[in-house]
């Protein structure tokens, strides 16, 4: 695969909207370089994002400037970088909308919290005869942790059914709340169909009869302001590389109540108070759930992200995705052969489709090979193309530096594979 | 887009579109299972022996993408006729062919060159081996389907 730096960049329309895109794509290192002789069409955003040179500078500045372990030394540069990472959890908490500091705890990704939450939340709580409640359109992140506890204790997992546009059967999904249901998890938005779920109100049904809710929040955060607070769940997850930062790196936010009641996750170093081999004492949250080092300079990286994000706006994000979408969906429909999988009413820029006759796979190699990056298969999510009877789409996810050229690109480009294939 | 033309050359495409010896066998010999969890794709392969111990009937069925059910396609057509023994060769040449062990036009495979220009797509490689794996798994009696993984 040749990957080049092209001298020359193309220069993508300005959005109409207010976010001044071609601006913003010069913040991005990796957008310009050509694949296969052409200049690059990211379109893989849900799998993971690009890096705008802010977040490379931090992680630089970070292992160059400020670097050392965390709350331990006494000398200067531990507690510079002490400093910074305490930082990074405030921006953490700010971008989340949480009341303190201490409600997000550092982690590797959206996987390590949710398994963190089902461990160290769930698992104490639930025994046999008890229900745990996701839906159909969960990432295997998702089901396969409480798959996990449920065997651990005799517990059930339930799951909601989405109905043929891929949207949360709202109604079913309430009568499935029980006296049995001890924990409820769902994805904000599904990275394989782009549904955007209705959150608050599955909150607050949960919450009518007691039951704590977890949010899988890692494709929602790069697409729209969260508010943990406003939204009243009890747990959010997020993964720093789907949001322009590093890999390795996440944020989970937990009510605090709930995380000074829960076990650690891991023993280490950092999340004790005192050791001594007769007992144990814990360390207070967030430190209780960060064993060993932590990713550090990562933490400063997602901050740095955070900080991007914010300042481009999501309103001028959300109208220009908005965009984005509106496009992609009306160039793509009036291509026959191609068939949208996911086309929920409240949406996110991701589109899954497929083509009469060409394999998804093919689809994806045909399309690289015009420098378009699209997924091609599962997604993770493999109960979600069992629903609709694939096994596989292509996926085509935007983000705010996608523009509206590159939605020509994309559907010329499946204009080809169906010339060679249909 | 010269290589791609490569990759998916007009056999490959035929036999996509038309793939030989497709279906179950009735009372086969051998048969397996095959997946590949990147993709989701899954094939069967039922292959029938005769007294002479060469294969004498073989059919696959499954749903995949244009490499994976061309040389399945392909393979079919290849091993007819040949031993178990021939197949397994057939096999380990077509596999060094595909990874890009060896120059293209040194394998003598005949049709099955065809499907070289996957050499260039390492992520492609279990696409164009996943019916010769479970052709092999089918003649080693494997009960559990086998995975490219
Ligand atoms: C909806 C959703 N949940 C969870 C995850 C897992 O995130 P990570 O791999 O960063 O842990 C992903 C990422 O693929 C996702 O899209």
């Amino acid at each position: 695969m040749s990957v080049e730096v092209a001298s020359q960049k193309t220069v993508p329309d300005a959005a109409p909207q207010g976010l001044d895109v071609r601006a913003v794509r010069l913040d991005f290192p990796a957008l310009h370089q050509e694949i296969h002789g052409h200049p690059l069409v990211y379109l893989d955003n849900a799998a993971s994002a690009q890096k705008p040179q802010a977040v490379i500078d931090a992680l630089v500045k970070g292992y160059s400037k400020s670097y050392s372990n965390v709350h331990r030394g006494v000398h200067t540069l531990s507690q510079r970088a002490t400093d910074d990472y305490e930082q990074a959890r405030s921006t953490a908490r700010a971008f989340l909308g949480a009341e303190k500091d201490e409600e997000i705890v550092f982690v590797r990704g959206t996987s390590e919290a949710i398994n963190l939450v089902a461990w160290s939340f769930a698992r104490p709580r639930l025994g046999p005869g008890d229900q745990v409640l996701i839906s159909h359109m969960e990432h295997h992140s998702n089901i396969v942790p409480w798959q996990m506890v449920c065997e651990d204790s005799g517990a059930e997992l339930v799951v909601a059914p989405i109905d043929d546009r891929g949207q949360l059967d709202l109604e079913a999904f309430k009568t499935l709340l029980s006296a049995k249901t001890k924990m409820v998890s769902l994805v904000h938005i599904s990275n394989a169909l782009g549904t955007i779920n209705p959150v608050k109100e599955v909150v607050a049904a949960a919450h009518e009869k007691g039951i704590p809710v977890m949010l899988d929040g890692a494709q929602a955060a790069p697409h729209g302001a969260v508010d943990v607070q406003a939204l009243g769940c009890d747990f959010y997850a997020i993964s720093s590389h789907k949001l322009f930062g590093p890999t390795g790196i996440g944020a989970l936010y937990g009510r605090y109540e709930h995380l000074e009641s829960m076990r650690p996750y891991q023993g280490g170093g950092e999340m004790i108070r005192y050791v001594s081999f007769d007992k144990t004492e814990y360390n207070v949250p967030p430190h209780r759930f960060e064993a060993g080092t932590p990713n550090i300079v990562g933490a400063i990286g997602m901050a740095a992200a955070m900080d991007y994000v914010t300042g481009l706006g999501f309103a001028e994000i959300v109208t220009h995705e908005a965009a984005l979408l509106d496009y992609a969906h009306q160039r793509l429909s009036a291509i026959p052969q191609v068939r949208l999988i996911g086309t929920a009413e409240h949406k996110a820029s991701v589109v899954s489709f497929t083509i009469d006759g060409a394999h998804p796979h093919d689809i994806g190699t045909i399309l690289d090979h015009q420098g378009i990056a699209v997924r091609a298969g599962h997604h993770c999510a493999q109960p979600i193309m069992d629903r609709f009877g694939l096994p596989a789409t292509a996926r085509a996810s935007f983000a705010f530096y996608n523009t509206l050229d590159e939605v020509d690109r994309l559907a010329d480009g499946v204009g080809k594979v169906i010339d060679m294939f249909c | 887009m010269s290589d791609l033309t490569s990759l998916y050359q007009e056999i490959i495409l035929e036999h996509y579109r038309k793939p030989r010896n497709f279906g179950a066998l009735d009372d086969p010999s051998f048969e397996a299972a095959g997946h590949n969890p990147l993709c989701g794709d899954r094939v069967k392969v039922s292959l029938k022996v005769d007294d002479q111990g060469k294969v004498s009937e073989v059919g696959f069925e499954g749903a995949g993408c244009a490499i994976s059910t061309a040389s399945a396609s392909l393979m079919t057509e290849s091993i007819k006729g040949k031993s178990l023994q021939e197949a397994r060769e057939l096999f380990s040449r077509f596999r060094d062919m595909v990874t890009g062990k060896n120059e293209v036009g040194d394998h003598d495979l005949g049709k099955l060159e065809a499907l070289a220009g996957v050499r260039d797509l390492p992520i492609r490689v279990k696409c164009a081996t996943l019916a010769w794996h479970t052709l092999q798994a089918a003649i080693q009696g494997e009960a559990e389907p086998v995975s490219t993984e």
